[in-house]
């Protein structure tokens, strides 16, 4: 059975800045993501994957061409949202540092169209934690910089489970955390992923990641999709030399990277 | 006593025989003092030492003490963190109980240098680059001459293949990994001994940090640095980059051995699980699940008494919680468990 398109895309162009200066952040790209994929985008920096997120989030209209979510334009921000979120790379930045972690998780309630009760709003924060594996008592009257950057991240995707949007859109999430906090955030997402059979959009360099997680690989350089299709196709027969440039500027255990 | 000098004695002509140790930790203990008075032992009896041309890799996930560690190899003691007990040396010379105005006067730069994460937050974003570097030299080498300065900028740019116009730029306007190259560059200048480099690729994308390792082997070879400690909690990485491999948890070295040892017959439970936590696009990954480490790192506030590691350990046993683990030869490699075959 083939899903609805959540997002489609026909060519579109974004550019920063006039005359000479002019930067293409996105070139002429169209695509569609259907409902319960996970999708990543791959490229190096300065490709232009975030500003795809960003279009996405409607937080940037694109210059040039057609963005429709669910088949219309997005126009209105907070509606949008109330279905799209997304996790960004730095939690420290994501957060205020003035106010305690649990104050801000309920503040998120906001963006709904109705306020559930103080009691109900309390009890999917409690939900919420426990789905990231962090105890409620563990966070009570704790500020952000009392955390450490791996749990951080959890309260993002906490955040996440408070408000169950269709469609996630993960900007490197797990770029700034080590390698066993990394195995336990990509978990956390899958879980996402089933519960709430959710839409995910993931945005990384790193190609290996893409590779476990995903459904479908975008392959990104200067703008453009080069190479798109399923993880396997991708990664194990590369067309575009770009691919095989990612893929092998990745320190492999297995395979020679540089010489010495 | 007695007995432990004439061992230490004995173990230095050891080792003079051999070759000399150009950087050598004995027993590093370190701790941060609260402002309540309490000792938190953030580094406990880390010894190592290095001979010229090595590459010695440290791995362990964030919070078990790999930059308190940094700090500690530098000699620099900044409140809150303390040295309790062991010895630095570089060359023969001892960095501990010296004030941070003499180890940034005299070691710092000139024999062991530091390579930072966030190449951004170490450049100052108001000043070029050129005069960002100008300034550290003039103030190693009181006196100098600003014309001979920036010649000798240029031709050290010159020579590790970097282009001389960003020396004439201004942070924002070049790259993160030109930016992290620079930094490498201007650590670099006056020839250390020993540089120590703190997760110096985290921050950059695959290709940048493939450029930037190039860098880094390149000016080994060039002998403007003689070895290298790198920072990382990339393991694929380490097992390009390093000779050696020390794995770190809550402060201890729990496994010590060369790169081919630890990457593909690791004996430590908790070096076997960051093995687990691994992934990469290999054919068949896709099935195998990448096994995080549940739990997190013990609270070193409190006295631990067992093994550290052994509230985590998927293979403890009753006595782990009990016994303290000491580190101990394993056929050519240092393993702090009793049960590692």
């Amino acid at each position: 059975m083939q899903n609805k398109d959540i997002f489609t895309a026909k060519n579109i162009t974004c550019t920063f800045g006039h005359g000479k200066k002019m930067v293409k952040a996105v070139d002429d790209v169209s695509f569609t993501i259907a409902d319960e994929e996970i999708v990543s985008l791959v490229g190096s920096s300065g490709c232009g994957k975030s500003v795809l997120a960003k279009i996405m989030l409607g937080l940037i209209h694109p210059t040039s061409g057609e963005f429709l979510y669910n088949g219309q334009q997005i126009v209105n921000q907070r509606k949008h949202w109330r279905e799209v979120q997304p996790v960004f790379q730095d939690p420290f930045s994501c957060f205020n540092q003035f106010f305690t972690i649990r104050s801000q998780l309920k503040a998120s309630f906001g963006i709904l169209e109705k306020k559930p009760s103080d009691k109900e709003m309390e009890e999917r924060v409690d939900q919420a934690l426990l789905a990231v594996n962090i105890k409620p008592p563990e966070i009570e009257g704790k500020y952000p910089f009392e955390l450490s950057g791996g749990q951080m991240q959890r309260m993002l995707l906490a955040r996440i489970f408070i408000l169950k949007p269709k469609v996630l859109i993960a900007d490197e999430p797990t770029s700034m955390v080590d390698a066993c906090v990394r195995a336990n955030i990509l978990d956390y997402l899958m879980k996402l992923k089933e519960e709430l059979k959710m839409t995910i959009v993931f945005i990384t360099h790193d190609i290996g990641l893409a590779y476990y997680v995903s459904d479908r690989l975008f392959i990104m350089y200067k703008g453009k999709i080069v190479e798109q299709g399923p993880p396997d196709d991708v990664t194990l027969s590369p067309k575009s030399e770009h691919t095989v440039q990612l893929l092998d500027d990745i320190p492999d255990i297995h395979k020679e990277w540089i010489k010495r | 006593m007695l007995d432990v000098q004439s061992r230490t004695s004995e173990s230095q002509t050891a080792q003079e025989s051999k070759s000399t140790p150009i950087f050598e930790v004995e027993d590093l203990h370190l701790h941060y003092l609260t402002r309540f008075g309490d000792k938190i032992p953030a580094v406990s009896g880390v010894s190592f030492s290095m001979q010229k041309g090595e590459i010695l890799g440290v791995a362990g996930e964030s919070g078990c003490g790999k930059s308190t560690l940094v700090n500690g190899c530098m000699g620099l003691f900044i409140p809150p963190l303390n040295p309790t007990s062991g010895d630095v040396r570089v060359a023969g010379e001892s960095l501990m109980n010296r004030t941070p105005s003499d180890i940034r006067r005299n070691v710092l730069g000139r024999k062991i240098t530091m390579i930072p994460q966030g190449a951004f937050n170490s450049l100052n974003p108001t000043r070029k680059i050129k005069d960002f570097a100008a300034d550290m030299i003039e103030s190693h080498e009181m006196g100098s001459n600003k014309k001979e300065i920036y010649d000798r900028l240029r031709e050290r740019f010159r020579l590790i293949g970097m282009d001389e116009s960003i020396l004439n730029s201004y942070p924002i306007q070049i790259t993160a990994g030109m930016r992290q190259r620079s930094v490498i560059a201007i650590s670099t200048l006056l020839n250390p001994q020993m540089v120590i480099a703190d997760e110096p690729t985290s921050a950059l994308d695959v290709t940048t940090q493939k450029a930037v390792i190039k860098m880094i082997f390149d000016l080994l070879d060039k002998e403007i640095f003689s070895s290298m400690i790198f920072i990382t909690h990339e393991l694929p990485l380490l097992r390009h980059v390093s000779d050696r491999i020390a794995i770190m948890y809550a402060g201890e070295f729990v496994e010590v051995g060369t790169t081919e040892q630890i990457i593909f017959d690791p004996r430590h439970p908790y070096t076997r699980a960051l093995m687990g936590a691994m992934l990469s696009a290999e054919p068949g990954q896709k099935q195998k699940k990448p096994v995080a480490i549940e739990g997190a790192p013990p609270n070193l506030a409190k006295p631990i008494s067992g093994c550290r590691f052994a509230e985590r350990c998927p293979v403890a046993r009753k006595e782990c919680h009990v016994n303290k683990q000491e580190i101990r030869i394993v056929g050519d490699r240092q393993v702090r468990c009793d049960y590692a075959e």
